[in-house]
């Protein structure tokens, strides 16, 4: 900003702490109304999905034998039946079923990113630092990953191994990473031949600790920007197979679970059924991609 | 250009073979075979199945008869769920159904996309600006399984303007809203894509040239900005029509369009594994097509990539 070369006006700064890159980012981040609103949003769902059941009548696995049968009159959302978001036709608390499910939806989101970031980032580090026949053998098995439609591997994955939380989890970890080890393939080629690279291969600084300390940190604004972005993408992607009834088993559930259920009832008139799994769903989505742009216009000074 | 579009050509052929592979290994690893019943056959009759079928071969035998007559003849063996049907029926019966809806949704979804984001980026900061990137916004939260029930809702169980499902020979009653619903995210993040690129085209030097020599505002925009914006865009829509080909599983599901999706679903939980292989194969080689149709196009386009 200033360029001083006055001599005492450079002394007197030398008091004034420098800002950090992070320092920086973290000051347009919280400059963005919408993102720091959304990361407000996104803290309530957090904690409505870890303490939420603490405050529920019903537990998400009873079954309220009298509003089976007339769900539409009695088992309207109410506080005095203790049914919060209604009842579903098997007379279970929909309250209770939807912070379980969004406690499985943002496990989802969260494992399928946390893969992307370290296997994704490791990987696409790899490829790039090396560069050469490395690099081509590396990319092409991503290239030919990327082209198997990921909904029918992860159907086989689901249909050989049965279906469970685990194997969800791990179809989605395996399918995750590719897009993020492109990205940040393309970010290392770009900083690989920068001076302080040059300079920790000149001091005699082994390859894997290059990649580690030198590369990988300076990836990680690419890194957070995109894995924020992910973690909705990755919801959507379970929500979508469960609403196909091929991911989360009854007697778990998620939020693509429970809009399918919602949507198959929506001619009785139990329209709650449908709307609370909606709703969070698309609050949820909607904060992760504002706080995706708001980090991405913090981190990224190129498209300010 | 000639030499490039061989090369990525001859690059996407092994490509799809090791597809074909890996998926084939993954149906061949799979426990349990088809012919798994409660009752247990006698080995005798087991082994003439599974002669008939051609399951005794080696791994290698039957994985090269696999891609020799799945790439030369279109054919894919017999379903092993629906008895009297082979795939390449299957895939007959449902895929001009699919492609039908799936190519007016393309056509929405990159048309409308790519109106609002230009209107966005030429108008940015005003209230049509505002619109657009909110209308995007909303559209990328509601993905086509959320989309298809509000439709429902809405057209058939509110105002009962439309039939809430069925196909009927390709009526445009029932033609409607499975596209809505398919086109809506992908016309939202066609917009953004749009409108970004478009944003920062304009902003560039030729364009600052173009209105200094005096150039209507249209041509600076329709002859000089659009057509470099345009290029992220190229490559964004390969994938998408193979995403939306994806897509379409919900769609007949919810719409009963008797589409290939159906099939699809359907061959999961019935451990149909000649069916999906089929849907695997034929996705991921429109992934690959759409994918190199998508470079080459780009490097029409664009002179400057050399590659």
């Amino acid at each position: 900003m200033a360029l001083v070369i006055n001599k005492g006006a450079a002394a007197s700064l030398k008091e004034v702490s420098g800002r950090s890159l992070w320092a920086d980012a973290r000051i347009r981040f919280f400059k963005n109304k919408a993102a720091v609103a959304s990361l407000i949003v996104l803290v309530l769902i957090g904690l409505f999905a870890a303490f939420g059941q603490h405050f529920a009548a019903w537990s998400n696995e009873e079954i309220n034998w009298a509003v089976i049968g007339s769900v539409e009159t009695l088992g309207r959302p109410s506080f005095e039946s203790g049914h919060f978001f209604g009842a579903d036709p098997l007379g279970r608390d929909l309250y209770a079923r939807t912070v379980q499910g969004t406690r499985v939806s943002l496990m989802v989101g969260l494992i399928g990113a946390g893969v992307a970031v370290l296997v994704g980032t490791l990987y696409g580090a790899t490829a790039g630092y090396f560069g050469g026949r490395i690099d081509d053998i590396m990319m092409r098995i991503v290239d030919i990953l990327i082209a198997v439609p990921y909904m029918f591997v992860l159907s086989v994955v689901l249909v050989m191994f049965g279906q469970s939380l685990v194997m969800l989890f791990i179809g989605i970890g395996l399918i995750s990473w590719l897009e993020m080890a492109r990205i940040v393939r393309a970010q290392t080629l770009s900083i690989k031949n920068k001076e302080f690279v040059e300079a920790a291969q000149a001091t005699g600084v082994s390859t894997p600790r290059i990649i580690l300390r030198h590369i990988v940190p300076n990836l990680l604004g690419v890194v957070a920007v995109y894995a924020t972005l992910l973690v909705p993408n990755m919801i959507i992607f379970e929500s979508f197979v469960s609403f196909l009834g091929l991911g989360v088993q009854e007697p778990s559930t998620s939020w693509g679970a429970l809009i399918a259920e919602g949507a198959d009832q929506m001619l009785y008139g139990t329209l709650w059924q449908l709307g609370y799994p909606l709703f969070f769903f698309v609050i949820t989505l909607f904060s992760f991609f504002f706080i995706g742009d708001g980090l991405r216009d913090a981190l990224d000074p190129k498209d300010r | 250009m000639l030499v490039y579009a061989l090369r990525r050509i001859l690059v996407a052929i092994p490509t799809l073979l090791a597809l074909i592979a890996i998926t084939f290994v993954l149906m061949y690893a799979a426990p349990g075979t088809p012919f798994t019943t409660e009752k247990a056959l006698p080995p005798e009759i087991m082994a003439n199945l599974n002669a008939k079928y051609g399951l005794a071969d080696p791994l290698l035998v039957q994985l090269g008869r696999y891609i020799w007559c799945s790439a030369c003849c279109f054919d894919f063996g017999p379903s092993y769920f629906y008895k009297d049907q082979s795939v390449a029926d299957i895939i007959r019966q449902g895929f001009p159904v699919t492609l039908t809806y799936g190519v007016y949704a393309f056509l929405l979804a990159s048309v409308a996309g790519i109106a609002l984001g230009l209107a966005a980026a030429v108008r940015q900061n005003t209230w049509l600006d505002y619109l657009a990137v909110g209308v995007s916004i909303g559209a990328q939260v509601l993905p086509n399984f959320v989309m298809a029930p509000i439709l429902v809702l809405i057209f058939t169980v509110w105002l009962g303007w439309l039939p809430g499902g069925g196909w009927n020979g390709g009526q445009w009653e029932n033609i409607v809203m499975p596209v809505i619903a398919l086109a809506t995210s992908f016309m939202a993040s066609i917009a953004r894509l749009t409108r970004s690129s478009m944003l920062e085209v304009l902003n560039a030097n030729f364009v600052r040239t173009a209105r200094a020599k005096g150039l209507p505002e249209r041509t600076v925009i329709f002859r000089h900005a659009l057509r470099p914006a345009l290029l992220p865009i190229i490559s964004y829509l390969g994938p998408t029509f193979v995403a939306m080909i994806t897509g379409s599983v919900v769609i007949d599901v919810i719409f009963s369009t008797g589409g290939i999706g159906m099939f699809m679903v359907n061959a999961a939980f019935n451990r149909d594994y000649p069916v999906i292989m089929a849907s695997t194969v034929l996705t991921g080689a429109l992934t690959i097509l759409f994918s190199l149709l998508a470079d080459i196009a780009y490097a029409w386009i664009d002179p400057k990539i050399r590659y």
